[in-house]
């Protein structure tokens, strides 16, 4: 069991509106980690694209992420590589 | 006032409010359950969720394949919504708390997310319009397969709607259905059938009326004239009105003819049967004069429920229509599911042509533990009264053969058990297919009786879909090719000393009474409402007349001269009818 956290800034034009956030929770949902999203002082859950829409983060926006369990390090990893990759956009 | 034109299937007048099945979808009325229900509910929505999940998955692929991943991901988005867990908790959450229906706590919950979303930043607002389109989505789907739609009413009402499936019209609640009119369907549709059987009337092609009216509309629904007046005005009310007057008073001088036989003016007598579909008809067939069942459809015992009826289930609702009979004949069709009489949802694998497809007699032999269940049930019950089985959709007689014996190893099985049967319950076919039409002397030396299913008679010897309204007008009993398959069955039935009886809806009309009569047919089983009117008809004319009438007929090479000679000959004896 293990546990991480980091911070990153969305960098992305769009922010974490539907479609991005759908695709954070798609990935996210693979994991069996909990997985936490913070803004602020906000804490939603990052497996549901309700929360995550939200946080109403736009472009800019520090987000930390947290996760817990087995497969921490890994939901990390590859969440950090879609919101660096913008989502696929552009 | 908008006035829509369709097919009358079921005579009468209606003026009451309407429901609308299909545009309901959005008024959901907070409705409370009952704390033990709160699984049930739960389960349904759970049921609901995957159907909508599946639904998605199709419509983003699909999207996607044509238009390009791009497009189909808008779907994703759908699909997250399906798949949030947090949201999904709310929803079980609230139904489990204050015990309301799934309906009800999709549309709060939805509506909660929806309202946060619009005091979002602009692009979040945005997305209002995809939780409104998965709540529609889901909701369709818990509507969709509720059967309490129709099922509490509390008030008299008219219900109009696309298309009714068997299933909802098998779990309406009949006492305060008034009045029914769809956009689908022909003369001989499900909904025509039930309606008839009802006694209410009904109208159906009328392609778009369930979008035309709002729930609570004041409509009348006119089934003589096959119309449909959306929010009449006062004096068309009114019109109205002194119609209904006039029709209690036809309708009061019909029931004077409930105790008299059905006999012709020549001293002819004529058996009168009743067609039914649910035991608390059985009653209705007495008080029209019925001289007892002569088709009892089993189907809605498998469309009542969500699992197979059990033997019990069977032999209880079979009980019933026997004993209300008191030792008057009661014939019990076996399960004849398929086509039009089998919703969708049941098939397992979509028949390109279910018409043509696996159902009735030949889904019966494929699911012989189930065919079984229902003979033994019947077996049983005929112990109780004068109850006789038909096989329907015999098209070989290696069919009919192996339907009796399986018949005969039921028997033989009770006996073991120890079980009283009777060992001489006389058995029966439908006669609906050309083939077994045209084979009937054949046939004829191997049952007791013979049944005229007319309806499907008909659209397999004309190769017309009945429910299709864009064909529904060459569906007509009048083909002279019809005709002679019924004159064979007829004369076989006569030469073989086998029982014939006509069941179909072609026997509730009084068109063709006098026709079917010179043929030579005795016995009719039609839904319990016509059999005053037909009863009238039959006391109104003589044998002699009815075979020139048959004769006559023959001489006729076209559907349509042959109807008008008919009309007009019921109207010489009937006038008061027209």
């Amino acid at each position: 069991m293990s546990k991480r956290e980091i911070e990153i800034t969305l960098i992305n034009i769009h922010g974490l509106h539907a479609r991005p956030a759908t695709q954070f929770v798609q990935l996210a949902n693979k994991y069996e980690s909990k997985i936490e999203v913070i803004k602020n002082d906000l804490v939603v859950d990052g497996k549901s694209v309700t929360s995550m829409l939200t946080l109403g983060a736009e472009k800019g926006t520090l987000l930390r992420i947290r996760a817990q369990g087995q497969d921490a390090d890994e939901a990390i990893s590859k969440l950090i590589e879609l919101i660096e990759g913008k989502f696929g956009e552009e | 006032m908008e006035i829509k034109k369709g097919i009358g299937v079921s005579p009468g007048v209606v003026i009451c409010q309407a429901v609308v099945l299909d545009a309901e979808e959005y008024r959901i009325p907070e409705r409370h359950i009952s704390a033990d229900r709160a699984d049930k509910e739960a389960e349904r929505l759970e049921h609901a969720l995957a159907g909508a999940r599946e639904e998605l998955i199709e419509l983003r692929d699909n999207t996607a394949k044509r238009l390009g991943k791009e497009t189909g991901a808008i779907f994703d988005f759908h699909l997250a919504l399906l798949d949030d867990q947090s949201l999904l908790e709310k929803v079980r959450d609230k139904i489990k708390t204050e015990s309301v229906t799934a309906e009800f706590a999709v549309a709060a919950v939805l509506r909660e997310y929806a309202r946060e979303f619009l005091q979002m930043p602009e692009y979040l607002a945005e997305r209002v319009k995809d939780v409104y389109d998965i709540e529609k989505r889901i909701l369709r789907r818990l509507i969709g397969e509720s059967r309490e739609g129709l099922g509490n009413l509390t008030e008299d009402v008219v219900v109009l709607a696309h298309d009714l499936t068997p299933s909802q019209t098998a779990s309406m609640d009949r006492k305060h259905i008034m009045g029914l009119a769809i956009d689908a369907g022909g003369r001989t549709s499900h909904t025509a059938i039930v309606a008839r059987a009802l006694g209410i009337p009904a109208v159906v092609g009328l392609n778009d009326v369930s979008v035309s009216v709002n729930a609570g509309d004041v409509v009348i629904i006119d089934g003589n004239r096959g119309l449909v007046i959306i929010e009449p005005d006062e004096a068309t009310i009114e019109e109205h009105r002194r119609f209904l007057q006039r029709q209690v008073e036809f309708t009061r001088e019909l029931d004077l003819l409930r105790d008299l036989p059905a006999i012709t003016l020549d001293g002819h007598e004529i058996t009168l049967l009743g067609n039914i579909e649910f035991p608390s008809e059985a009653a209705n067939v007495l008080t029209r004069g019925g001289q007892g069942v002569g088709l009892y459809r089993t189907e809605f015992l498998y469309l009542e429920k969500e699992t197979e009826p059990t033997e019990d289930d069977h032999y209880e609702a079979y009980c019933k229509v026997i004993e209300a009979m008191d030792g008057r004949p009661v014939c019990i069709r076996t399960l004849d599911l398929g086509a039009d009489k089998y919703t969708q949802a049941h098939l397992l694998i979509q028949e390109r042509n279910p018409f043509l497809g696996l159902r009735s007699i030949r889904f019966c032999f494929q699911h012989l533990p189930l065919f079984k269940t229902q003979i033994r049930a019947i077996l049983r019950a005929s112990m109780k009264g004068d109850v006789s089985i038909m096989f329907p959709l015999i098209t070989t007689v290696m069919e009919l053969r192996q339907a009796k014996m399986i018949l005969r190893d039921v028997m033989e099985d009770l006996e073991e058990e120890g079980v009283d049967v009777r060992t001489d319950v006389p058995i029966g076919m439908m006669m609906e297919v050309p083939s077994a039409a045209l084979q009937c002397n054949q046939f004829a030396q191997e049952v007791d009786f013979f049944s005229i299913g007319t309806n499907d008679l008909i659209q397999y010897t004309l190769a017309v879909d009945r429910t299709n309204e864009r064909v529904a007008p060459l569906f007509t009993a009048a083909h002279p090719a019809v005709l002679r398959l019924i004159k064979d069955i007829i004369r076989s039935g006569q030469r073989y000393d086998v029982g014939v009886t006509l069941c179909g809806e072609m026997g509730s009309d009084p068109e063709y009474i006098l026709l079917l009569l010179g043929m030579g047919l005795r016995t009719l089983s039609v839904a319990p409402p016509i059999i005053p009117e037909l009863k009238k008809a039959i006391r109104s004319i003589t044998i002699e007349r009815a075979r020139r009438v048959a004769r006559h007929v023959a001489t006729l090479n076209t559907d349509k001269q042959i109807v008008s000679y008919l009309r007009n000959q019921i109207r010489e004896v009937m006038p008061e009818a027209y």
